[in-house]
């Protein structure tokens, strides 16, 4: 007995080492692909319901997930270097799509986001997501930190270049998130407390400039995310039935599949930016708060894999991407909530459609690929 | 100055996690306040969201309450429930609806007229409500287009409940009909019991008896979607729906008795007027007919604009119920209550004769009062004039009685006032006076009450009118000797599951005051004498039971403007109303009728053989033997 507990522990021992071995050998983070894994899981499980038992959304979706691993594991292996040595053409080439875009975009959902590649369409701004905060964090690299005013200067052009032209496309979430990608380059590469106040009052004179250029349906939603009641069956609709979802889903929820609001389609997006609410209405509380738990596990773990990397363009890089995976958490479940302007922000990995899943995983990808070289480039 | 700075890694680093640190703060804020928004809607205003979502999915869908049953007195079906099929069609399931209807309309199934209405109708209900386009479809439509259905995507037959009258156009007037719900009738009917019904009824006892015949509807939840469209889901969001069954409405048993209903529209059939026959013992209108009528099944599956005018522009009239509404002069039936005045003021010797030759005229007065058709009568008393319908005799008698005390004995009798039967519509004939002159008219000169005027009144022409109604009503008083009951179309209410009756009491109105049996014995020995000897012997000939009766003839004056000027039938509709009343048997009468013929010329030729024909089937078993009395 005894005999036979110590080989099968030592079995399950070597097995664990084994595929310890095989994550190392793919440069793959094992706790943050579990964390990934169990939140797309959670979100195929949803989606289901969400779509209106739709298998071939599940599917699709599914297989987005596919392609979305594949750029992780392809991205986990580059070099970091040659990443870095690349940015400047990325991010070129990605403001030069954008341009493309706005001159001769395809037109999908009333707004020109779309460049048609004939085998799929292609989001030029997704790739900004991830080019933009490169970008900031190869401009960084060489300088010393805290960033100078003139670094400031210049990053700030950097960032706000591909955010004006997303922004007109006009795809606001879109725009505020590599926004905020930027962002947070410049505040983990040590912005000084005192410039990011003034920054915050210059972004508040700059809100009341914007709400004068804004389209007059992104005006509305702030208007009615200020106060849903006044417009209950045109831009408050939305807003007011994912609360109504959420609300009465209660601590334990109505059930898989049972979420009247879902189900009878008086909640709108329901599938893909909504897809929240669904979660609140049918799984409740818990099935919230589980959620929530996820995220936080993969945004802690990659925050730490970020404090891990020994290079400031690595360093910064991987910081952006974790807190930024955690700001699209936020801003959807804010807006779904009623906390935040609806913005159109998918809820990563369980909302359907878009790239955004495979923009998300290639993030990670970069992550660990920065993570797995750190000692090859460590002097 | 050192213009350069210099990387310091380890700086850096410090930096940097420091930042991150600050940066996990402001996410565990962030996901706190989160946490505290789920908290709020979940758990604080979780029963307030509920309600919310249970209002935005739950519609309450009305199920209609059956309508009660019409019977007649031995529990004989008149109206009843059928389900009917209707060709329904959702709009948004049809890909072409003009090539739609226009198929339909090659199939024979819509007509062509119909088309435009219909589909302005189609256009403007909900693109996902089912519509129908073709109410009460026979086996043979429906056949059609079953064959065809495919063809027809968006189009299918409903089955709906629906008014149903087995005996068509039979007793109609006494019935009424249901008909669509108009603007009129929402203003006093509680509009949510009436959720889900098309039809209220119109007319008649469907009418009068709305309340009782309608029941209480029930409801259904039903889950809806965003677009309010009703979804079948199978699992625990059907279990929580509520239903609540609908009370039937009560049946109703009338008092008319279809077989003798049957038989006084056989016997009127082809003529314009009115049968009302009453039980004298308790106001039961065994039959009441209004001819011609119409098909009260017209209105309950809609009636078009080109058939209601139809029935509208028809110069007999159907709509029109005679036996309430018509007023005509009564002519020689009031005969029996003038000499009933006579005799109870003691104006006359009932013995004594009088000689008739042929006219009479007022002593100052050079007009004279004819005999109908000339006749000469000779020496009559009281029981002849009343057998032989001696005009001079009652010309003479009313003058002596005068026409305040006609009046004032006349009244008792129902004459110009409302017999309060159960049913909306009735109409009262006029009771002249001098009073009633006085109010009347506008002209001081024509307020007069004329000493001529009484004369005409003795033998029922001139102001006086009635409804056929009235006089079965008096006809009743008559045979009763003075007892006055209200006539009533219902008897009984029905519990529509248990069966059991519910017997309503009949409601009388007291008696004629101030007549002695003696002279309410000689009157109807008078009106015994007219199916015996008197004008009326012929009908009375071989009659297996004594029955009183009284022939009338009432002058037509004009043709009513309002009818077209028609050469082939202006003959016919200038000659004189037939009138004939009678009860029997005559010592103890269980039948009072009233027959009313438009036009028929005299009351023994026209109406007193439909009136003998009325009074055989009710009393007579089918060996012709006198049935004895239930």
């Amino acid at each position: 007995m005894i005999y036979e507990e110590v080989t099968s522990g030592s079995r399950t021992r070597r097995t664990l080492t084994g595929a310890a071995r095989v994550l190392f050998a793919l440069k793959i983070d094992g706790p943050l692909v579990i964390g990934l894994a169990l939140i797309a899981a959670f979100g195929l499980v949803v989606l289901y319901s969400a779509s209106g038992q739709s298998l071939s959304t599940v599917l699709r979706t599914a297989a987005r997930f596919v392609l979305g691993t594949a750029a992780m594991l392809l991205l986990a292996q580059v070099n970091p270097n040659f990443l870095r040595r690349s940015t400047p053409w990325l991010y070129l080439a990605g403001c030069v799509l954008l341009l493309v875009v706005a001159a001769a975009g395809h037109v999908g959902l009333g707004a020109q986001r779309w460049l048609d590649l004939k085998l799929f369409r292609f989001q030029p701004s997704e790739l900004m997501k991830l080019a933009v905060p490169m970008m900031c964090a190869w401009y960084l690299h060489e300088r010393p930190l805290p960033p100078s005013w003139g670094s400031l200067g210049a990053l700030a052009g950097l960032i706000l270049l591909p955010v004006a032209l997303v922004a007109v496309e006009p795809d606001l979430g879109t725009a505020a998130l590599i926004a905020a990608a930027g962002a947070l380059v410049i505040v983990l590469g040590g912005l000084r407390t005192r410039v990011m106040v003034g920054l915050l009052g210059l972004a508040a004179v700059g809100a009341f400039f914007g709400w004068n250029f804004m389209h007059d349906y992104q005006r509305k939603r702030v208007l009615t995310f200020l106060n849903p009641q006044t417009d209950p069956l045109g831009a408050g609709y939305h807003i007011i039935q994912s609360q109504i979802a959420i609300g009465s889903g209660g601590v334990f929820g109505k059930g898989w599949m049972n979420g009247s609001q879902a189900q009878l389609e008086f909640l709108p997006e329901r599938s893909t930016d909504f897809i929240f609410a669904v979660i609140g209405e049918e799984f409740g509380l818990l099935g919230l708060l589980l959620l929530l738990s996820l995220y936080l596990f993969v945004v802690s773990r990659a925050v730490y894999l970020a404090t891990q990397t020994q290079d400031t363009f690595a360093r910064l890089l991987a910081g952006s991407l974790a807190l930024t995976f955690f700001v699209y958490v936020f801003i959807n479940a804010g807006m779904v909530t009623g906390l935040l302007p609806v913005v159109g922000v998918p809820l990563p990995l369980v909302s359907y459609g878009g790239s955004s899943v495979v923009t998300l995983l290639a993030g990670f990808g970069i992550l660990m690929a920065l993570y797995s070289r750190r000692k090859l480039i460590g002097s | 100055m050192p213009a350069v700075r210099i990387k310091d890694h380890w700086r850096e680093q410090r930096l940097f996690d420091q930042r991150a640190i600050v940066c996990a703060a402001l996410m565990a804020l962030a996901t706190l306040g989160l946490i505290v928004r789920l908290y709020v809607l979940q758990v604080a205003r979780h029963d307030y969201y509920s309600d919310l979502s249970q209002g935005n999915r739950v519609r309450n869908e009305p199920i209609p309450a059956a309508r009660g049953l019409i019977l007649d007195r031995h529990g004989e079906v008149i109206a009843g429930n059928q389900p009917a099929y209707q060709l329904e069609l959702v709009p948004e399931e049809v890909p072409d609806l003009s090539d739609t209807l226009a198929r339909l309309v090659a199939l024979g199934l819509l007509r062509d007229e119909d088309v435009d209405e219909l589909e302005r109708t189609i256009e403007s209900s909900r693109r996902f409500d089912s519509v129908p386009i073709r109410l009460r479809m026979s086996d043979e439509d429906v056949a059609r287009f079953a064959v065809r259905r495919f063809e027809f995507p968006g189009l299918d037959i409903k089955t709906r409940q629906t008014r149903f009258y087995p005996n068509g156009a039979l007793a109609v007037h006494a019935l009424g009909y249901v008909g669509a719900i108009s603007e009129q009738d929402l203003k006093h009917i509680d509009r949510a019991s009436y959720a889900g019904t098309a039809l209220i009824g119109k007319l008649g006892v469907e009418s009068a008896y709305e309340h009782e015949l309608h029941g209480v509807n029930g409801f259904r939840e039903v889950l809806v979607n965003a677009q309010g469209r009703s979804v079948e889901r199978q699992g625990a969001l059907l279990a929580e729906l509520h239903t609540k069954a609908p009370t039937a409405g009560g049946d109703l048993v009338l008092s008319i008795d279809l077989k003798i209903q049957r038989v006084a529209e056989a016997a009127l059939a082809g003529h314009r007027g009115a049968v009302v026959a009453l039980d004298p013992n308790n106001g039961d209108v065994l039959a009441l007919v209004s001819l011609p009528g119409f098909d009260p099944t017209l209105f309950g599956r809609g009636i078009t604009a080109g058939e209601y005018n139809q029935l509208q522009s028809d110069i007999d009239r159907p709509l029109f119920n005679r036996a309430l509404r018509g007023t005509y002069p009564p002519g020689s039936t009031v005969k029996p209550v003038i000499a009933l005045a006579g005799l109870t003021y003691h104006v006359v010797d009932p013995e004594a004769h009088r000689y008739c030759a042929g006219s009479f005229h007022l002593p100052g007065s050079s007009f004279i009062y004819r005999e109908y058709h000339n006749e000469h009568h000779g020496a009559v008393n009281l029981d002849d004039a009343i057998a032989r319908s001696c005009d001079v005799y009652f010309y003479g008698l009313a003058n002596e009685i005068g026409v305040d005390r006609i009046s004032a004995f006349m009244a008792p009798f129902g004459f110009g006032a409302l017999t309060g039967i159960d049913v909306s519509g009735e109409k009262a004939g006029i009771l002249p006076s001098r009073d009633w002159k006085q109010k009347t008219f506008a002209r001081p000169a024509d307020r007069i009450w004329f000493p001529g005027e009484t004369v005409s009144f003795g033998i029922g022409q001139g102001y006086l009118t009635v409804t056929p109604l009235e006089l079965a009503h008096y006809a009743s008083v008559l045979a009763t000797r003075g007892h006055i009951w209200q006539p009533r179309l219902v008897r009984a209410h029905r519990d529509p599951r248990s069966g059991a009756l519910q017997p309503l009491a009949p409601v009388s109105q007291g008696e004629v005051p101030g007549v002695s049996a003696e002279d309410w014995q000689r009157i109807v020995h008078g009106m015994i004498g007219v199916t015996q000897r008197g004008t009326a012997a012929a009908v009375g000939l071989h009659a297996p039971y004594v029955f009183a009766g009284k022939t009338g003839t009432a002058q037509v004056y004009t043709v009513s403007r309002t009818e077209k000027y028609n050469a082939s039938k202006i003959n016919e509709r200038l000659r004189d109303h037939s009138w004939f009343i009678a009860f029997a048997p005559a010592d103890a009468p269980r039948i009072a009728v009233a027959v009313l013929q438009e036009n028929g010329g005299a009351g023994a030729s026209a109406a007193a053989p439909i009136a003998r024909k009325v009074l055989d089937a009710y009393l007579l078993d089918a060996d012709g033997k006198v049935k004895p009395s239930s």
